[in-house]
């Protein structure tokens, strides 16, 4: 009988194929996309919170000297948005967010940096330079007569008593805290100021509309660019790139107004997970019929080994 | 008119109409293959299977898709892949498949090339082959541009474009293709039409002409050896099954088929499931945008190969070196001028012919995506003038062969 090269055969046809595949898939992507390697979310560049602070003195100074919410609303603390998000994105650029989820959604080292200097904590300083005039519309807090560290830490510490914490703050509420003030995603009906409900009537409906794209214009003088809908960011960036693009836009985009949104490693979690609820539901779906799918064609493939056997027993 | 008489059974009312009896016989269990063959000849059935997973995934996909510049994405993205129960897994087949049919293409082409199956009578075999493999590329270019997302939009661009023809400036022709200036409605919808339509009826009808064309000459088998076929099949019908150099097509060549099938679809349902990126680019899940080039463009990897036989050179030498290269497979059969069909392995020169083509056409592919700088492009260079070289010396090689 004849030696049986069909392992040999096999061998070569896998091994050009795994060539042909690694150098168009990994090797390829990293020569055309540079790597950025997290830094886990940790804001190496801000300074560390060195006082403890005290919930009761920052309320006090959020609600008074701290004069937060002249343009922010607390709506836990019963404080209502002083302005719509249309108006107010016309005035500032962008709504400024509600900030009762602010002390779990942000991490608090860059909380503090972003109430004593906005331009920096949020790395906009190339489009935001005081020396030239460019005032960041967030007024930086100068301080209430006292110390200025302490008060901020009272300030973050204020907010952290406020915000929901672990599995209550949820990914949506995570993504449209952090990202959605800027970014809609339309496969779950998500518009710069809210979701967008279901009408009865189509006025209502094209009054919304008009809404969202009075915000859109205001947004895109404020950026330059209409932000991206992120919908299927999931599967267009993927989940390295959002993340490492999150932590530190300047990384991939060289002076982007995108500014650095400064959500802590649990809330960037939080985030991705809910990029992947609007851009990919099915995944859990996906595993579970993978996962039988496979059961059922290595049975069959074990049958058809079978009957070959049975079929070639003659033939030899 | 033929005699028909009171049916006996459903089977015998059949067979006085359809002849079932005698179809069977000449299609299936008469039909007779060389039994020395290895699992590369398997490469037919597995390509069969292929193509009906594509058929069967595109017509559910085709009950969702909106061929609309406006809807065209999120009927795909949303529709298909979120709200219809398993459009996921449709669309995942279907482009996974879409992959992996050119993956088979081309071990099934380096088949026929390394044993010499395009030789001695088989030439219809290779050249309807070839028609496959050209259809093939057109419906998976037209797929592509069905999403209508960045890639989609921008490969439609670059390749309506070559019809330019370079210098020649043929930008009506251009125009006309498109239907537009740019790819726009009119566009989107003659690509679907040729898709879900012209295309496939092309496939389905260029499929039968290469069963038809394996008949008379029969398959090849691994050693290039000629046999009495009827000699083996008298052989075989005596009973001496062990014996005869041939197997029936039905059930002795299937059984070994779907051994080698039912291995592929382990492969391919894993892809389909745990390793889908690879066949679904990420650059396409961003919507359709004239006003943003994206940042590299490049064809899926099965065209890399021949995009970069266009990329290194001026533009119009890049096309006549890139239409030479869409065309040349086709002569194959005439540029090789040695009298032996057999494997590559028992033949002088064109040993390492064959060796050197494949290995060529793998730097091709990844030269291809890679992006055109530096020592990229120089290799890309040196390995699109290589190609052209191996085809220009193919005859002269061959032509020294001795016969075997």
């Amino acid at each position: 009988m004849k030696k049986n090269k069909e392992p040999l055969i096999l061998a070569i046809v896998v091994f050009f194929t795994l060539v042909t595949y690694y150098l168009v898939e990994p090797f390829a992507h990293s020569q055309m996309h540079k790597h950025i390697e997290s830094e886990g979310f940790t804001y190496k560049d801000l300074p560390e919170l060195t006082k403890q602070g005290d919930v009761a003195r920052g309320k006090d100074l959020v609600m008074g000297a701290g004069a937060c919410t002249g343009c922010h609303g607390i709506e836990v603390a019963g404080i209502p948005a002083p302005m719509d998000p249309v108006t107010a994105a016309q005035s500032y650029g962008v709504n400024p967010p509600d900030l009762s989820d602010a002390g779990s959604v942000f991490d608090p080292k860059f909380l503090a940096e972003l109430i004593k200097n906005p331009a920096h904590a949020l790395m906009v300083e190339h489009k935001f330079d005081v020396n030239k005039g460019q005032m960041h519309p967030m007024t930086q807090f100068y301080g209430a007569g006292g110390d200025l560290d302490q008060e901020v830490a009272d300030m973050v510490a204020y907010f952290q008593s406020i915000a929901k914490k672990g599995e209550e703050l949820t990914p949506a509420i995570a993504f449209e805290v952090a990202c959605g003030r800027c970014h809609a995603t339309r496969y779950n009906k998500w518009t710069q100021i809210g979701y967008k409900p279901t009408f009865k009537k189509k006025q209502d409906e094209l009054a919304f509309d008009t809404k969202v794209l009075d915000y859109q214009d205001a947004l895109t003088k404020y950026m330059g660019t209409l932000p991206p809908d992120l919908s299927m960011y999931i599967r267009s960036r993927g989940e390295h790139y959002i993340s490492t693009f999150v932590e530190n836009p300047q990384n991939y985009l060289k002076g982007t107004a995108m500014p650095r949104v400064g959500v802590s490693a649990e809330s960037a979690e939080k985030v991705i997970e809910h990029l992947e609820n609007v851009g990919d539901p099915v995944r859990h779906d996906r595993a579970e019929v993978g996962r039988n799918v496979m059961i059922y064609i290595i049975i069959f493939a074990i049958f058809a080994l079978l009957w070959k056997k049975e079929v070639w027993k003659d033939l030899h | 008119m033929a005699h028909f008489t009171k049916a006996t059974s459903l089977h015998d009312w059949l067979n006085q109409r359809l002849g079932i009896d005698t179809v069977r016989r000449v299609m299936a269990t008469e039909y007779w293959i060389p039994k020395n063959i290895n699992f590369l000849w398997a490469m037919g059935m597995v390509l069969a299977i292929t193509f009906g997973l594509l058929l069967i995934s595109g017509i559910f996909l085709l009950m969702y898709y909106q061929p609309n510049v406006e809807l065209a994405f999120d009927s795909v993205n949303y529709t298909i892949m979120q709200e219809v129960g398993y459009g996921w897994l449709w669309r995942h087949i279907h482009g996974v498949a879409a992959s992996v049919v050119f993956l088979i293409i081309y071990i099934h082409m380096f088949t026929g090339i390394y044993y010499g199956s395009y030789k001695k009578g088989r030439e219809m075999i290779w050249i309807s082959g070839m028609l496959l493999f050209v259809a093939f590329s057109a419906e998976a270019f037209s797929g592509y541009m069905l999403p209508w997302g960045q890639m989609s939009y921008w490969a439609g661009m670059v390749i309506t474009n070559l019809f330019a023809g370079g210098s020649l400036h043929a930008d009506g022709l251009v125009e006309w293709i498109r239907g537009d200036y740019v790819p726009a409605q009119a566009f989107l919808n003659r690509f679907f039409m040729l898709h879900v339509l012209l295309i496939p009826l092309a496939i389905l009808g260029l499929i039968g002409l290469h069963f038809g064309a394996l008949r008379i000459p029969h398959v090849n088998n691994q050693d290039g050896e000629e046999i009495d076929f009827e000699a083996e099949a008298a052989k075989y019908k005596s009973g001496d099954k062990a014996g005869s150099k041939v197997i029936a097509f039905v059930n002795d060549f299937m059984s070994k088929d779907m051994m080698v099938v039912g291995i592929y679809l382990v492969f391919f349902f894993y892809l389909v499931f745990y390793h889908y990126d690879f066949a679904m680019d990420p650059v396409n899940f961003d919507p359709a945008d004239g006003l943003k080039t994206p940042a590299h463009i490049y064809p899926e990897w099965y065209f890399l190969w021949s995009y970069e036989i266009l990329r290194p050179f001026s533009t119009d030498v890049g096309l006549i070196a890139f239409a030479f290269a869409q065309v040349i497979f086709f002569a194959l059969p005439f540029l090789d001028k040695s009298p032996n069909a057999v494997p590559a392995s028992r033949r002088g020169l064109f040993k390492y012919w064959f060796w050197a083509l494949l290995i060529d056409m793998i730097v091709l592919t990844a030269m291809g995506k890679l992006p055109p700088e530096g020592i990229f492009s120089t290799i890309g260079l040196v390995a699109a003038l290589t190609f052209i070289g191996l085809w220009i010396i193919l005859p002269f090689i061959t032509k020294m062969e001795k016969k075997a």
